[in-house]
């Protein structure tokens, strides 16, 4: 278990150079330091002796990949590419273009992300499941059928929609809670609304993708067995195929379990949650390119931390797999 | 011309819409300059690709099979209507040209001056629509200005009221008592002017029938409103009425009044929500197909080959994958942003520059979209590597680039057109979400994002601006539904693991 788990974790390295290389081609050789010094200072009336100092003081002064006029291993390491996927690895993001610690703000904002994302997530599961068994119960039926419908309705609208619609009922029309905002010692006020709308946006794709689960997992042999001796079709459900359904279901969560820490772009900049969320829409909108980087960087560590625990969640729970 | 002639030649009965084709075209060479922008280049291939697709999957008895149970697919061929119609409108948008200068301004033998502004087919036959903008925000059907104005009276004197508008209702005298009466006239009249094309449209779909079956006029009638065949004729004939209805009310109410209202700038949002249509057709259809040919030849490559070429795409797509998508979304069409910002003579026109944006959009939405079918695609490649038919190729000798395109590539077709149809609803709604957060397709092009985007800044308004929202959200839902529901017949049919039950 443990020299998996390991051996995955050396396995990522040279992903998340991989991800660094994209990353690097993306905001280095597409647009050159000068262009984006000149972005940032603005198009026309910018000096070179401005632009030069911009580099400096972001260390873009170096040659891209190779340093000709170093010597030995200097040639590599003393340029931008090396410095910038050093430095990322140590989870050293530097500082962002307007010369704020992105570390510093990361540490800070991903507890509003989780604290909106976790709640959704698990209050999600619980809706979702209840109407997954209940259609799943009613197979076949007409229950079933426009419940697949309604099912598909709710998919067919964009997540925008909810939102919206969510703080003008909740919001503005009832003023029931505030419509955007927050505030850490009574967060949650604010955060109502934005769980029950995700929790209300998830439930077309979530219902559906449960209920072919469940009904695959009615189909197998046990659950044949299970109703052959006699015992009413509801324990058949609540006992035998709700725990075995639980498997796929629980292990597709473990995946984006990190992923929670980025937040949500939309729901956090419609609300106004300090989240990493709205971090990077900021990020995107002032076209900050060392947050964008960073984020990048961060999401695929998440991303890949998301797939060791999904595998050792598959031996925990089904013992009949083993990692090797 | 007679009856019988008309009886024996079905589709003359079409020839209204021939001769509406042919004034397009005549407009098209009458000076104006032909634009072929990247993704309608990509369309027209793309629709030429479909042809061929169906005429020669009808060939094939294993084809021809599943398509024939998404006939007799209820839903299914209800939102197949819808679907057509939305794109029939995408395709008359996507024939561009350059209109020639008007006459007056130039003299003759001269070289033909082009106007910058790049038209479609569309947007000439919606000519009244697009030309008819009013100051700023006005209410469906209002016939006065939604923000009040300092306007100056005859006399001198000064008042604050709500302007007339320009154009929606100003061929009424009297607004206050007229409008409802006008409107409903209109309507009735739009109405009736629908189910006058539907009837055209049945007429012809008998007649082509007639001609096909070769038997009577009542017979074919009977086919078609007694579901003859396992066709849901009459589902199919009720939805394409009630487009008929709708498209009639709009033929007659919208170039009177702004059906769903104006904007900020005080352009239709009726004609902003028929533009948008393309560019959400254009993300949910070319996005997965430029990238299509990539993802199925490195899935079946990794799939039978096998040894290093496995390892190097699956470390390809694992590294791809792990990136979160809408940050490699965001960062490449930043980069992109800023390398037109650079090189700004690379285009000679706005729409062709924000064109561009919207390819490259595509292209990044299929990078981060690739990864799932390429990884499905391989999956299938290696059972299919095990089976008997491929074993025994291998054992005859047959070469590896024969076994993959003639024994592996047809038989994983089925996951790459049920992946097709998935993934469109998914796009078209990521292309909202993307134009919201700044980094989707060119703020002056039309699209559902920018229309919610646009409206969501007036949100807070008293009263609120809703049209907006209202019109991207039925136009939006309407498609995403149609392409869910047809994802799901199409499932059904070609998935073997459905089929089976």
């Amino acid at each position: 278990m443990l020299s998996y788990i390991i051996r995955r974790t050396l396995y990522a390295i040279p992903i998340l150079i991989g991800v660094n290389l994209v990353t690097f081609m993306l905001f280095f050789v597409v647009n050159t330091p000068d262009d984006m010094a000149k972005m940032h200072l603005g198009m026309k009336r910018v000096t070179p002796e401005a632009i030069e100092q911009w580099k400096v003081e972001r260390g873009y002064d170096r040659p891209l990949v190779i340093n000709s006029e170093e010597k030995g291993t200097a040639k590599f390491t003393e340029t931008i590419f090396f410095q910038n996927t050093v430095k990322l690895f140590a989870f050293d993001f530097g500082q962002s273009d307007e010369g704020r610690d992105i570390s510093f703000d990361i540490s800070e904002r991903m507890w509003p992300s989780l604290m909106l994302a976790l709640p959704a997530l698990i209050i999600g599961l619980l809706v979702n499941i209840s109407f997954a068994l209940l259609v799943a119960f009613f197979r076949a039926s007409y229950i079933d059928v426009w419940g697949v419908i309604l099912c598909v309705v709710l998919m067919s609208v964009s997540g925008m929609f909810y939102i919206i619609g969510g703080q003008f009922l909740l919001g503005k029309m009832l003023h029931l809670v505030p419509i955007s905002g927050f505030d850490l010692n009574n967060a949650f006020k604010f955060l109502v609304i934005p769980v029950i709308i995700g929790v209300i946006s998830g439930i077309g794709s979530g219902t559906r993708w449960y209920r072919t689960i469940f009904l695959e997992e009615m189909e197998r042999d046990y659950v044949r067995t299970a109703r052959a001796k006699g015992i009413p079709e509801t324990l058949v459900l609540f006992k035998h195929v709700l725990k075995n359904g639980m498997i796929p279901i629980l292990t597709g969560v473990v995946v984006v379990l990190p992923l929670l820490f980025m937040g949500s772009l939309i729901t956090e900049s419609f609300f106004g949650i300090p989240g990493l969320g709205s971090y990077t829409i900021d990020a995107i909108g002032s076209q900050d390119f060392a947050i964008v980087r960073s984020m990048v960087f961060l999401g695929s560590v998440l991303y890949i931390l998301g797939l060791i625990l999904t595998d050792i969640s598959y031996t925990l729970v089904d013992p009949r797999i083993r990692l090797q | 011309m007679s009856w019988n002639y008309m009886q024996r030649h079905p589709f003359l009965i079409l020839s209204p819409f021939i001769i509406i084709a042919a004034w397009v075209i005549g407009i098209l060479l009458s000076d104006a300059k032909p634009v072929f922008l990247w993704t309608d280049v990509l369309v027209y291939i793309l629709v030429i690709t479909i042809c061929l697709f169906t005429i020669s999957s009808a060939k094939k008895e294993h084809l021809r099979d599943p398509w024939r149970q998404v006939v007799r697919h209820k839903l299914g061929m209800m939102s197949l209507v819808v679907l057509l119609i939305y794109v029939l409108i995408g395709l008359l948008d996507s024939i561009h040209f350059r209109l020639a200068l008007d006459d007056t301004k130039q003299s003759a033998g001269q070289e033909i001056v082009h106007e910058s502004e790049v038209v479609s087919v569309l947007d000439i036959i919606v000519t009244p629509v697009r030309l008819q903008v009013e100051t700023t925000y006005s209410a469906p059907f209002a016939t006065h200005s939604f923000a009040k104005e300092t306007l100056e009276k005859e006399d001198g004197s000064r008042s604050r009221e709500y302007p007339r508008l320009k154009y929606g209702g100003s061929h009424l005298q009297d607004p206050e008592n007229e409008k409802g009466e006008d409107i409903l006239k209109n309507a009735a009249l739009g109405l009736l002017f629908g189910f006058l094309i539907w009837l055209v449209l049945v007429l012809s779909i008998i007649l082509i029938i007639k001609h096909q079956h070769r038997t009577t006029f009542s017979n074919s009638f009977n086919i078609l409103f007694r579901d003859g065949g396992g066709v849901p004729w009459r589902v199919i004939l009720s939805t394409l009425g009630l487009m008929c209805l709708l498209l009639g009310l709009a033929i007659l109410l919208s170039p009177k009044y702004h059906i769903l209202g104006t904007d900020k700038v005080g352009q239709d949002v009726f004609y902003q929500s028929l533009k948008s249509i393309r560019t959400g057709l254009v993300i949910g259809t070319l996005s997965t197909l430029i990238m299509l040919p990539f993802a199925v030849m490195l899935g079946i490559m990794a799939g039978y080959l096998k040894g290093w070429v496995d390892d190097v795409i699956q470390y390809l797509y694992t590294t791809l994958n792990s990136i979160p998508s809408v940050l490699l979304i965001a960062a490449v069409v930043l980069m992109i942003q800023v390398y037109m910002a650079n090189n700004p003579e690379m285009f000679e026109t706005d729409a062709e520059r924000a064109d561009a944006r919207l390819f490259f959009l595509c292209v990044v939405l299929g990078i981060t979209s690739w990864t799932g079918l390429c990884r499905l695609l391989r999956g299938e490649a290696l059972k299919l590597s095990a089976v008997d038919y491929v074993q025994a190729a291998q054992a005859f000798g047959v070469s590896k680039f024969n076994i993959l395109w003639r024994h592996i590539r047809p038989n994983i077709m089925h996951i790459v057109l049920i992946a097709i149809v998935l993934d469109f609803s998914g796009l078209v709604l990521a292309e909202a979400v993307l134009s919201y957060v700044g980094v989707g397709v060119d703020p002056t092009m039309h699209s559902w994002g920018n229309l919610i985007n646009g409206a969501r800044l007036e949100m807070a308004r008293e009263p609120m601006v809703w049209w907006s929202l209202l019109a991207a959200f039925i136009f939006m839902f309407v498609l995403v539904l149609a392409a869910n529901l047809f994802s799901d017949a199409i499932r059904d049919a070609f998935d073997p693991r459905i089929r089976k039950q």
